[in-house]
């Protein structure tokens, strides 16, 4: 009783009331987005405000039932639980059932459990525990490759439902491992992969391949000091380009631009490689490797796009990225959203009174696009409080996480916060057309019980942890 | 164990960022772009259009003319098509496969969210049978609209058609539609305002599968339809039918007014055709049809034929000589069958001599009237032919001959009276004189006037003095009146007391003993006063003409009658009108023999004149020999 009390007394009442606004107000879109059809009140249980209403007790059940666990619970058992888990996700491929083309549902009369949603928080609590293990090093290669199995394992499993948007989630955790230690310059490279990976779709290989020379003779000015340097190794790349350029011209070859830009490099790199050996001079080369492995990724990327993924897929993306056009189309959804919520103006149409998507136009509305709901019908402000809010209760959470004593509990918090993070980024920017259509829901506010359960059982397992900040968990 | 916790501002301000440049995202496409509204009105609006019934049109004694049936057209909203069993739909519409997917195409190829007629007036049953199954075949519905129904083939050239609306009207009146009707000639023109009535408009809010929720704004912005407005015509259907009866074996016009009001009793062209021909489906091929017809039946001629009025002008040179006081009702001139002055000679029939101004209508003199045209254009009070000649015309424009009446048909021609300037042009300033130009005095040479204008000229004598502009419709349900300007006196510059002679005149013409021209228009215990006419044509057989009007005291009925190619005035015009004088005044046709006799006397027709040809024949027609008159 003693120890219930003081979990009870050190709550963070704060994240709770932001919690409850978040529910209250994401249900109040649903039941809009819902009503036309609806003829039995508010707790009419054949609509889905009515079903979110029974998602949201249980929820309360959930969240009281994570308090009165012992906050080292979740500690002991994550491990056993991630296996379970791992079990489930196979169990799902075999004995789940396919709706909308993804084998990633438990039915279970007459409910339909996601446990993909469930193993985002299992993941969660295995990596912190792996984080926090006795002489773990992030900074050590077996380590970060023991870190990035726990990570990966669950997404692949996803991936054969096949459920593109769950896996993309896990890749939030690499935010964990920042925070963690994680190399900034590693880091830095995955963000220059995730550039070159938009860039190699949205322009042409041999601009970016001539960006990419200029940055890395910048790169070579820079870390050489030596603007003479920078310059020279520029006229040699300039002549050896001019040369092959040149020569093609006059001979009318009929090679891609791109494969006359590698070539070029060839003799460019020899020549450094030799010079570099022998001046015992390493930065070029360092720049070389650099450049060479953003070459192989782009080849790959654009090998992948055109040879490994299915032509709606291409499409998709190509219209996300606004390369391809097509209002009916892939782009319907992007375009009948941003319709949505572009129509609600600055102070909205009112509560009950958006049409677009009351009258089905955005697909979805009190899933994925529950967001157009808010837009349509509150308009620049209800979006604004709304961004604001989840600003508010993400800032609230990185506070939490850093006042632990237990670099468990910060290490599940920031679990937590990047996940949530990125459901936020993803569903909201996909939403405003900012991002591809990735079907993944907006935590708190979108109808369906699996993910406000998960994100529910997230934040009170937090709570739990944080309740005990000065107790020493791991 | 801690370490790194600087990165919690990375965190921090990431966060922040992500939330800023949704809030600006946010910013753009809420507040400062205004076009998603616009998308989003159009996305949720279903405007359902209900086509207004036609205004009906009615004869003057109220006898419906024209009315409306209902037709049916498939439209399609491509953006809504989803596959279909098109062999259902094949079989349903009694269309190919291949024709249905070509109807997709070019309706997809003119919008993909604006319906567009799949398919044209399909019948009612297979409208009805369509719609059982309207579920199967999403994006397409049935549209009802109107098409014009005629209870008699009749007066085609006066009512006009309906049809389609072009590109140019689209352009330049919002009100229509494309695949609308409006009228596209005739009556139906000239009153599209009140016959169209006004479409109605429905707004629902519809959801993606264009299933329509509920009104929007409870109807707010809904238009409700009006019916067209019902016309009443001035044509009486049974003088019209019997007009186009009489016509039916020559080419030609028949114009009858009434006098007092202006009012079109009957406006025949010949040939004619039905105004079924023109409704609908079949309205492009018939009016191909029609078009290349050697006969060319759409040319309205009593609108737009200029013909040489003949003798039946001399009635206006006796008025215009009376006015200027240049003859009396006493002038005698002498004539030895024709007017001889050194080579020059216009030929006149055996009559007897002198003949007083009276008499000369009634033997319808040439020699007296070309002697009256040298009385008028050698007057003392000019001081020149040039100047006499101008003012002899300007009479002419009193009585609504030099341009056009202004029906409301917009496809009205003038005649042609010759400008003085004309002939100084052609001989040279005081290089002209009566000589020159003599045909003018019995109605030949330049001179052209339409059947409408003959028809008026003799309505005005009738009135002795004045016209009112001939207008095809009396009366605008929910109008006080028709326009001002269509009951307006219009008084010519003759005095009314001229006009005795000549009516007593053409009195003669058909009532008269010895040498009356027209004897074989009377009509027992009728006074029909006329005046025969033959226009020369140098390509074929004379033009026949009679105009008339009765009774001569109250006159009830003014008409002109011209047939073409078939001689003397006297044997095919006369009787013509006055049968249709009997028809008007009496109800019905007692002479059923002479109106068979009237059918059959037809003569092989002289290829179709053309109103170019017309105009060069007579003014070939000036010089020496004018031809024989009566
Ligand atoms: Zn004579």
């Amino acid at each position: 009783m003693v120890q219930r009390n003081s979990v009870f007394a050190n709550l963070d009442w704060v994240s709770i009331l932001l919690w409850m606004v978040m529910i209250g107000f994401g249900w109040m879109n649903i039941y809009s987005a819902n009503i036309m059809e609806a003829d039995g009140g508010v707790f009419d249980l054949s609509q889905r405000f009515g079903k979110q209403l029974i998602w949201i007790g249980a929820s309360l059940l959930l969240a009281m039932l994570m308090l009165v666990l012992d906050a080292k619970f979740y500690f002991y058992f994550s491990y056993l639980l991630y296996l379970v888990m791992l079990g489930v996700l196979l169990g799902v491929l075999v004995f789940g059932k396919e709706i909308h083309g993804a084998k990633s549902w438990f039915v279970i009369g007459g409910f339909q459990l996601q446990p993909s949603e469930f193993a985002k928080l299992i993941t969660a609590l295995a990596l912190a525990n792996l984080l926090t293990s006795h002489n773990y090093n992030i900074r050590k290669f077996w380590h970060l490759v023991k870190a990035f199995a726990i990570i990966a394992a669950p997404p692949m499993l996803i991936l054969l439902q096949p459920d593109l948007g769950s896996a993309l989630v896990y890749s939030a955790f690499i935010l964990v491992l920042f925070r963690e230690g994680f190399s900034t310059n590693i880091m830095m490279m995955l963000a220059t992969l995730g550039l070159l990976f938009f860039t190699t779709l949205l322009l042409d290989k041999a601009l970016i391949l001539l960006f990419m020379v200029i940055i890395s003779l910048i790169i070579y000015m820079v870390v050489a000091r030596s603007f003479k340097k920078g310059v020279v190794n520029g006229l040699l790349v300039a002549i050896v380009f001019g040369v092959l350029y040149g020569t093609d011209y006059l001979l009318k070859t009929e090679f891609s631009p791109f494969l006359m830009g590698l070539a070029a490099l060839i003799p460019v790199a020899l020549v450094i490689t030799v010079k570099g050996f022998w001046l015992r001079e390493y930065v070029q080369m360092k720049i070389l490797t650099g450049l060479f492995i953003s070459i192989v990724f782009i080849i790959s990327v654009d090998f992948a796009m055109k040879n490994v993924l299915k032509p709606h897929q291409q499409h998709r993306i190509y219209v996300t990225l606004g390369i391809e056009d097509d209002p009916q189309g892939v782009g319907y959804n992007v375009n009948q959203s941003k319709i949505a919520i572009g129509s609600g103006g600055f102070s909205g149409k009112g509560y009950l009174k958006g049409t677009q998507t009351k009258l089905h136009f955005v697909p979805e509305q009190s899933t994925d696009f529950i967001f157009c709901t808010v837009g349509e019908e509150w308009g620049f402000l209800g979006t604004t409080f709304v961004i604001l809010l989840y600003v508010g209760f993400f800032l609230r959470m990185i506070f939490l996480a850093e006042r632990q004593r237990s670099s468990f509990s910060r290490i599940f918090g920031y679990g937590f916060i990047s996940v949530m993070l990125l459901h936020f980024i993803v569903n909201i920017g996909m939403t405003i057309g900012l991002l591809p259509v990735i079907g993944i829901p907006l935590p708190f506010f979108s109808y369906g019980g699996s993910s406000l359960w998960t994100f529910t059982m997230f934040l009170f397992i937090f709570l739990r942890l944080d309740a005990s900040r000065l107790e020493y968990i791991r | 164990m801690n370490q790194y916790t600087d990165r919690r501002y990375v965190f921090a301000v990431a966060i922040i960022l992500v939330g800023l440049i949704f809030m600006i995202r946010l910013f753009q496409i809420q507040v400062i772009d205004k076009s998603y509204e616009q998308y989003a009105l159009s996305n949720a609006q279903s405007v359902r259009v209900i086509y207004p019934a036609r205004g009906l049109i009615y004869d003057r004694n109220g006898k419906i003319m024209v009315y409306n049936k209902a037709a049916y057209d498939i439209m399609v909203t491509p953006r809504l098509v989803e596959p279909f069993d098109t062999t259902e739909l094949c079989e349903i519409l009694k269309i190919s496969r291949e024709s249905v997917r070509e109807r997709l195409e070019s309706a997809r190829s003119y919008s993909s969210r604006v319906p567009s007629v799949f398919m044209k007036q399909v019948s009612y049953e297979n409208a009805a049978l369509l719609q059982e199954k309207m579920f199967q075949f999403p994006g397409l519905y049935v549209q009802t609209r109107t098409l014009r129904e005629y209870t008699s083939p009749i007066a085609s050239h006066a009512l006009g058609y309906v049809g389609e609306v072009d590109q140019a009207i689209l352009d330049s009146e919002p009100y229509y539609q494309l695949g609308d009707y409006i009228g596209v000639s005739g009556v139906e023109k000239a009153y599209e305002e009140y016959l169209k009535g006004q479409k109605g408009k429905n707004i629902f809010l519809k959801d993606v599968h264009n299933q329509t929720i509920e009104s929007y704004q409870n109807g707010r912005l809904d238009v409700t339809v009006e019916v067209g407005k019902n016309l009443t015509s001035t044509l009486d259907m049974a003088l019209q039918e019997y007009g186009e009866k009489l016509m039916s074996p020559y080419v030609g016009s028949v114009v009858a007014l009434e006098p007092s009001t202006g009012e079109v009793l009957a406006l025949v062209s010949a040939p004619t055709y039905s105004p079924d021909l023109l409704v609908g489906r079949s309205l492009g091929v018939e009016f191909g049809k029609l078009a290349t017809d050697t006969l060319n039946p759409l040319f309205n001629r009593a609108l737009m034929a200029q013909y040489p009025p003949g003798s039946t002008f001399k009635t206006i040179m006796a008025l215009i000589g009376l006015q200027e006081k240049v003859i009396s009702k006493r002038t005698e001139h002498h004539c030895y069958y024709g007017f001889y002055v050194g080579n020059i000679h216009t030929r006149c029939h055996l009559h007897e001599t002198p003949l007083n101004l009276i008499e000369a209508i009634q033997n319808s003199c040439n020699t007296y009237f070309i002697n009256v045209l040298k009385s008028t254009l050698q007057d003392v009070k000019f001081s020149n032919t040039a100047e006499a000649y101008n003012n002899w015309r300007n009479h002419l424009l009193s009585m609504g001959l030099t341009q056009p009446l202004g029906i409301e048909l917009t496809n009205e021609l003038d005649g042609n009276i010759p400008t003085p300037d004309y002939y100084n042009r052609i001989y040279g300033e005081n290089h002209w004189n009566y000589l020159t130009i003599r045909s003018l005095a019995i109605g030949q040479g330049e001179l052209l006037v339409t059947p409408l204008q003959m028809a008026n000229m003799t309505a005005t004598i009738a009135n002795r003095g004045y016209y009112i502009t001939p207008h095809l419709v009396r009366e605008i349900e929910g109008e006080e009146s028709i326009d001002e300007s269509l009951q307006e006196r219009h008084y010519t510059t003759i005095d009314t007391s001229c006009y005795g002679p000549i009516v007593d005149g053409m009195d003669l013409v058909v009532n008269g003993g010895k040498g009356s021209t027209a004897r074989n228009a009377r009509i027992k215990g009728i006074t029909v006063c006329g005046k025969t006419g033959t226009a020369e044509n140098p390509h074929g057989n004379d033009h026949s003409i009679f105009i008339a009007f009765a009774p001569k005291e109250n006159p009830k009925i003014a008409i002109a009658v011209y047939v073409e190619n078939q001689g003397f005035g006297t044997t095919y015009a006369a009787p013509i009108a006055s049968l249709m004088i009997e028809k008007y005044l009496s109800g019905e046709v007692k002479r059923g023999w002479y109106e068979n006799w009237v059918m059959q006397l037809i003569q092989p027709v002289a290829p179709a004149r053309k109103k170019d040809s017309l105009v060069a024949d007579t003014l070939q027609n000036n010089e020496s020999d004018d031809g024989t008159e009566e």
